[in-house]
């Protein structure tokens, strides 16, 4: 557990530091919003699209960070010096997955409530409470399957190209899940709380794939 | 090393007749569907094609599992043959599945089915195993990679079905389950006997194309061991493993 807070600090501090990733994130997500005005060719928007809308725009900014998730350590020797450190390896793997929940937080800090400024039609703040079991679950299985799939896509040959290509598949049960969950909140009228079907689902999915990742992580290291 | 071959001329028989038999009984006792007629006889290539690639690609991902268990490179190769073997199944299931809709909904596409949905869902997630072993140089490290895919997109089969399904409003009356369903006397036998040759097919291709490479990386040891590792050109890079 010490080593993984040690590397996450230290991905942190790079972050932090070097501003490289999440400003990046935050941009393309307010970009995306953009274009989808213009590209739906609507002032605002509510409910299921709003929900989907939403949601295609998280997932394709946490790509830029998956994408950039282990460039650190491969160009500069960190799997190297991480596998000679006598450290348990599955670390590497929380500590990745925690940053990448991080930066994902962080981008939704900004990019949901620039998202109810510029497109979605119903007031934000009274739903604002329901949105935040949905997009932390969310966040929570963008952060494993992104990690898993950065560690084996950074040693392929194509790495930005095999990230995504294996990522989008796997996560449409949570996108479904998400879209589905969050559309009933950003409709006009709403209750308030997010649909417990869709939070249970989430919760499973997350689960068992954080479970799976634990278990495999370790294959992905060996040399 | 295991023999692949041994037992393949009896399994290939079998295979032979139990599709013949299925074929027969297809076009000759099952009867007609009250409503789609005719054309409702592709479900018994379609279904079958369709539940043995599924079947395939959770084989691929316990093969995977005990490669990365032992480490031994012949369940790198079980299990890439068992995930080839389904994409094709699963191509021919698609194909078949969106003629079905045609002739029966109207549609190439129904996106109201959500067994339709998933399907296409986890084929398009296999679709990327080959792509990403071929972009993996080091054979060990491909290999080893492959099946942590092979795992985790094996689990992800059951997982993605359960979702998709939940996600629909409106299910289709389901004619058809595993326990055989609602299905008529002879529809079931009929659905069952093309089930069974469908499966003997993969089995049967499955051992083929494990023979074939076996096969094929014993020749080129033996070559190497009796002219020297001059006279055996290096394979080019591929996904499949050697």
């Amino acid at each position: 557990m010490r080593t993984a807070l040690t590397v996450l600090r230290k991905d942190l501090l790079l972050e932090l530091r070097a501003m490289e990733t999440v400003p990046a994130m935050v941009l393309f997500a307010i970009v995306t919003f953009v274009i989808f005005h213009f590209g739906l060719n609507r002032a605002t928007i509510e409910g299921q699209l709003a929900a989907g809308v939403l949601t295609v725009t998280l997932l394709f900014a946490s790509m830029l960070g998956i994408n950039r998730l282990f460039v650190a350590e491969r160009e500069q020797g960190g799997f190297d010096a991480f596998l000679l450190a006598p450290v348990d390896r599955s670390a590497l793997l929380v500590a990745k997955a925690a940053a990448l929940f991080t930066f994902l937080v962080v981008l939704e800090l900004v990019a949901v409530p620039a998202f109810g400024l510029l497109l979605l039609g119903p007031p934000l703040g009274p739903r604002l409470l329901g949105l935040i079991p949905v997009l932390a679950l969310a966040d929570l299985a963008l952060a494993v399957i992104g990690t898993l799939v950065s560690a084996i896509a950074i040693q392929t040959r194509a790495r930005d190209l095999l990230g995504p290509v294996i990522g989008l598949p796997l996560l449409i049960p949570a996108l479904i899940a998400t879209a589905r969950g969050t559309g009933p909140l950003l409709a006009a009228h709403t209750s308030g709380s997010p649909p417990g079907k869709w939070l249970a689902i989430l919760a499973l999915y997350d689960a068992v794939f954080a479970l799976l990742a634990y278990a495999l992580f370790d294959f992905l290291l060996e040399d | 090393m295991s023999i692949y071959g041994r037992g393949l001329r009896g399994l290939a028989i079998v295979t032979v007749v139990t599709i013949s038999t299925a074929l027969v009984l297809v076009f000759f006792y099952a009867p007609l569907d009250a409503d789609q007629g005719f054309i409702q006889k592709i479900f018994y290539i379609h279904v079958p094609l369709a539940i043995v690639s599924l079947c395939g690609f959770v084989l691929g991902g316990l093969f995977g599992a005990g490669h990365l268990r032992t480490g031994e490179r012949k369940w790198d190769m079980r299990s890439y043959v068992a995930i080839h073997m389904a994409l094709i199944f699963g191509v021919g299931g698609l194909i078949t599945g969106s003629t079905w809709a045609k002739a029966s909904w109207g549609h190439w596409w129904e996106w109201g089915d959500p067994t339709l949905v998933s399907f296409l869902i986890v084929l398009l997630l296999f679709a990327t195993y080959q792509p990403l072993r071929f972009s993996i140089e080091d054979p060990e490290r491909q290999s080893r990679y492959a099946s942590v895919f092979a795992v985790v997109a094996g689990a992800f089969v059951p997982m993605n079905f359960i979702v998709v399904r939940l996600s629909q409003e409106f299910v289709h009356p389901r004619v058809l389950t595993l326990t055989g369903g609602n299905l008529p006397g002879p529809m079931r036998l009929t659905f069952v006997v093309s089930l069974a040759g469908i499966a003997l097919l993969y089995a049967t291709l499955w051992k083929y194309e494990m023979a074939a490479k076996n096969a094929r990386g014993q020749a080129r040891a033996l070559r190497r061991a009796l002219l020297g590792d001059d006279a055996v050109r290096p394979l080019g890079r591929s996904a499949a493993p050697s």
